[in-house]
């Protein structure tokens, strides 16, 4: 029973991951006077996507064809982990956050190497600048981590947004610096303005576009799906994590369902909140992101020394 | 009996060596049987070292060798046994992939001998330093498996380079064997005798021990190459043949750690906090550096030796958490972090050796090593591309892959640090963690370039494209047992670290924390509701996620692939020199990172007919160096010419002078003696 819940949370999560997309879009549109596109558009786009015949390029080797399976399962995985509508459910005992992380890593190695698969330069670029982001990203990202899992002494997630509902609302200074972080590294991470723009197709300013120009039909849909999942989970992960009040604790119909609106609730505010950051601020140089990250860095640091320095029990 | 088997092992790889001589002076002796012993001394080191761990039992043993009344101790405990699996299994693997990839040398009849005997010399040595129960015995060991890889590295002596590379190698071993000796020394001033057991019930002071904890970590660094004392390794590690690379790389730093672990956790009678603090920064500060300059090379093996530093450094700052965790009282964690450490030491055997006979099958179908001369190579050796992406994935630890495990292990160690009462400890430990992070994600960058940019894309050069799979079968099996190996241990660890952790009990007599468990589909490092890693479960779901996804969406057989030039964005003509190049893919790192390196780099430009604007000619040049060879070696070179040619004033070639030296030393000693 508990596994035919954590199954079907996960295939919401995936189902959900495109609606997201299209209200971010949504929010934007409307914050800079334009009409925007239905809230479906996503679906279609994806379905377009799939009845289409790919085109692959004669250099291609297997591994083009492989990597958006292999991104999208990796996806699919960490969307797993995730509690997203309950706690404790079985699959959160199959991997922690660090795994999460890995899942994470594994999904961009395979893009990087789709990049270099097909040899053009494009390529390349992308691939050599998304590597460059994360390894930054992911220190920070595991900084701030550490600061909630040193908190709660436990890796597991659904572990640690229990603890944080047993304890109630305490305000602890640590969180708040590992929030900032947490949500700078969302930004690198899932590809968004100042760092990367989704909607740009401009040889100097690319960065996921650039590794997935070579991609069309099913493969497109499939590493266009996935980045829609990746950009929920950091949602769904920063919302739950720092705030889970809400979410289901028992398998109850009624509190999956109350669990539902409330993450709904959460998402749409973070979405709107996203929104507003992309209009006000512009895309950053590519070699301002060190220093963007870097303060990331810092702020997981200055959280973890909060935690060390304030709040520990000892 | 297991003693039989391991004594058998070394024994094997000696014979192994002493039949390259004999087919030297006949000819009729059969050359291959040199590969079926070493690949025999593997497998019963395999056997041995197994049997040991299942059945752990420390086994003592005298041998009447040496001087007539110091006999040689020998001991065979977990410790040994594990390193001996390690070394068995790297042994064994390059047993099979040897015969093929030695096949030129093997036509010089000389050649051929000197690079088997000194093999078998080598791994013979490696597994006597295992089995050594006393200081002589272990440094006489030591020294045989330092001189026999000086004698392969510098093996393709006819170049300059390469000898300069063997020479740097000697000297480096050397003194990190006077300071090993010296270590020795320091503690066995304080006990009576020099066997193993005697150095542990020395009374030291604890001045006296942490001058002996100096020593032997800069003795046994220097063969296992922590920064800054790791400089010989990226230049012994290219020049030596690949499968020699990979023991080296593989097997011998194993060794030196085991001689870490041996003298630190056990010889030495205590362990103190400030040690693990020293073993923490040091391996820190290598883990990071290593994978920057790892991340900067061109040459393929040099990138790889550079990485052995970083993964030695992640090592190495595990123990430093272990050794930490054990001068706190808290043994369970101490544990936990030795079976970290010693895994990651154990993947780090399996696809480092992997990945060095990936580089030396690379350099055989290629003579090429260059990454940036490289490229295409997935289509032209597909079965080797699928071994080393194998070995790319482990070492960047990817999830579903040995690498991963170990680090993950290391990951929840450090996140126990809330048990320490000392601050600055609980602080230090979380950003090495980081620091750990960021070395890990680093390492997926410069595995990505390196897998890349070598089997991906378009070739680079002829070489490239001329490429053909290898079709000796061992030469491919070998790599592909040990890529077995990696997905297997990362899928069911347990298996492995159960057996470590009979190495930790017999090391530090206690066991994991009370609730952690080790079954074959869940790891549980501390205690269920802390964390938990279920990789089989993980690779369940993965294969019904995408299974599912690829069935639902190639049903429609309206959307059969469709096969097309690559886009050329209308201007035609793409090139192979349009793709990015290993200098071009890692310049964003470098900038970033750019105080970590020294780097010079020029743009020289031609104009055409004196005009500004008309570039007729570009001409780049890149060259990074090594910080530690300008800021520690070369003064301390200069240094020591400048001490050497005061000392050769002295030497006058007048023999009155040399008459009047006699005559003084003479009068010094008459007047030391009357006093």
């Amino acid at each position: 029973m508990n596994w035919l819940i954590a199954i079907l949370q996960t295939a919401l999560f995936v189902a959900l991951a495109p609606l997201l997309a299209g209200f971010m879009k949504f929010c934007k549109c409307r914050l800079q006077n334009r009409r925007a596109p239905s809230l479906l558009q996503p679906y279609r786009d994806l379905l377009k996507l799939t009845c289409k015949q790919p085109v692959i390029s004669e250099d291609a080797s297997w591994l083009f064809c492989v990597a958006p399976y292999i991104i999208f399962t990796a996806m699919v995985l960490a969307a797993s982990v995730v509690p997203f509508i309950a706690v404790d459910l079985p699959t959160s005992a199959e991997a922690d956050v660090i795994v999460l992380v890995g899942f994470f890593a594994f999904a961009r190695f395979f893009l990087a190497l789709a990049g270099l698969d097909i040899g053009t330069a494009f390529g390349g670029m992308g691939s050599s600048r998304e590597m460059t982001i994360s390894s930054l990203a992911e220190p920070a990202m595991l900084m701030a981590v550490f600061t909630l899992t040193m908190t709660a002494s436990t890796t597991n997630l659904s572990g640690a947004m229990e603890y944080i509902l047993s304890e109630g609302v305490v305000l602890r200074p640590s969180f708040v610096f590992a929030l900032f972080a947490l949500l700078l590294v969302a930004v690198a991470e899932t590809g968004r303005i100042p760092i990367d723009n989704p909607t740009t197709h401009l040889e100097l300013t690319m960065i996921h576009e650039a590794m997935i120009l070579e991609y069309s039909g099913r493969h497109l849909a499939l590493i266009e799906w996935a980045s829609q999942l990746k950009f929920m989970l950091y949602g769904v992960l920063i919302s739950n994590i720092f705030f889970p009040w809400g979410i289901a604790e028992s398998f109850g119909l009624s509190a999956l369902g109350y669990g539902l609106l409330v993450i709904s609730g959460k998402l749409i505010l973070l979405c709107i909140f996203l929104a507003f950051t992309e209009t006000a601020v512009a895309k950053m140089r590519l070699f301002r992101v060190q220093e963007y990250l870097g303060f990331a860095y810092l702020l997981g640091l200055l959280g973890m020394l909060s935690h060390i320095i304030l709040e520990s029990t000892r | 009996m297991i003693l039989f088997l391991a004594y058998s092992a070394v024994l094997l790889s000696f014979a192994s060596g002493g039949v390259a001589i004999a087919h030297l002076y006949k000819p009729e002796v059969n050359k291959q049987l040199v590969f079926w012993l070493l690949g025999a001394s593997g497998l019963m080191a395999i056997f041995a070292g197994l049997g040991e761990l299942i059945y752990p039992e420390i086994r003592l043993d005298t041998l009447s060798l040496g001087l007539p009344w110091i006999p040689w101790h020998v001991h065979f405990d977990s410790l040994s046994a594990f390193f001996f699996l390690i070394i068995g299994i790297a042994v064994f693997a390059v047993s099979l992939y040897a015969p093929h990839y030695t096949h030129h040398e093997q036509k010089n009849a000389e050649n051929f001998a000197v690079l088997s005997l000194f093999t078998g010399l080598f791994v013979a040595g490696m597994m006597l330093v295992l089995l050594a129960d006393d200081a002589f015995m272990f440094m006489i060991a030591w020294e045989l498996m330092s001189v026999a890889s000086y004698f392969l590295v510098a093996f393709q002596h006819e170049n300059a380079a390469n000898r300069r590379a063997a020479f740097l190698y000697l000297l480096m071993a050397e003194v990190g064997a006077l300071l090993i000796i010296l270590a020795f020394g320091v503690v066995a001033s304080f006990s009576d005798g020099f066997t193993f057991d005697a150095l542990r019930a020395s009374t030291i002071p604890t001045t006296w021990m942490s001058i002996a904890f100096v020593l032997a970590l800069m003795g046994f660094g220097m063969k296992a190459g922590l920064v800054p004392i790791h400089v010989w390794l990226p230049e012994a590690h290219p020049v030596a043949p690949s499968h020699i690379s990979a023991l080296m790389s593989g097997v011998m730093l194993k060794v030196a750690l085991y001689g870490l672990i041996r003298f630190c956790f056990d010889l030495l009678p205590e362990v103190h906090w400030q040690w693990g603090v020293v073993l923490l920064i040091v391996g820190t500060v290598s883990a990071l550096s290593g994978i920057l300059y790892a991340m900067m090379q061109q040459n393929l093996k040099r990138l790889l030796a550079y990485s052995s530093v970083e993964n030695i450094g992640i090592i190495v700052m595990v123990l430093g958490l272990s050794m930490i965790f054990l001068a706190n009282d808290h043994e369970e964690l101490a544990t936990l972090a030795l079976l970290a450490a010693l895994f990651h030491a154990f993947n780090h055997a399996l696809f480092k050796n992997l990945l060095f006979l990936g580089a030396g099958m690379i350099h055989h179908q290629t003579h090429e090593l260059n990454i940036d001369m490289l490229g295409g190579l997935i289509k032209r050796m597909p079965k080797t591309s699928v071994i080393f992406l194998i070995g790319c994935m482990s070492i960047s630890s990817l999830p579903l892959f040995n690498g991963f495990v170990s680090e993950w292990l290391a990951f929840q160690t450090a996140l126990q640090v809330d048990v320490l009462d000392n601050g600055v400890l609980r602080s230090l430990i979380p950003v090495s963690a980081a620091a750990l992070a960021l070395t890990a994600a680093l390492a997926a960058a410069c595995f990505v370039k390196v897998f890349g940019l070598i089997f991906l894309g378009v070739p680079r050069s002829r070489h490239a494209e001329k490429a053909k799979e290898i079709e000796d079968k061992g030469m491919l099996a070998a790599p592909a047992i040990l890529a077995f190996l990696c997905f297997f241990f990362g899928i069911f660890p347990s298996s492995i670290l159960h057996l470590i952790d009979n190495v930790a009990k017999q090391l530090l007599g206690s066991n994991l924390p009370t609730e952690a468990t080790l079954s074959l589909f869940s790891l549980v490092p501390v205690a269920p509701h802390e964390a938990s890693y279920a990789a089989p479960l993980i690779l369940i779901g993965a294969l019904i996620a995408a299974g599912s996804v690829f069935w639902l969406l190639t049903r429609n057989s309206e959307t059969t692939m469709r096969i097309a030039p690559t886009w050329d964005c209308g201007f035609g003509g793409l090139t192979p020199r349009m793709q990015y190049t290993s200098s071009a893919f890692t310049m964003p790192l470098r900038r970033i990172f750019a105080p970590a390196f020294l780097i010079d780099e020029k743009v020289e430009k031609t104009m055409r007919e004196n005009t500004l604007q008309n570039v007729a000619d570009v001409r780049y040049t890149l060259h990074i160096q090594d910080h530690c060879w300008v800021r520690v070696y070369q003064p301390i070179e200069r240094g020591v010419n400048v001490v050497t040619k005061q000392v050769g004033r002295i030497q006058t070639g007048n023999i009155r002078t040399y008459l009047g030296y006699s005559l003084a030393t003479l009068i010094l000693l008459l007047w030391v003696v009357s006093l």
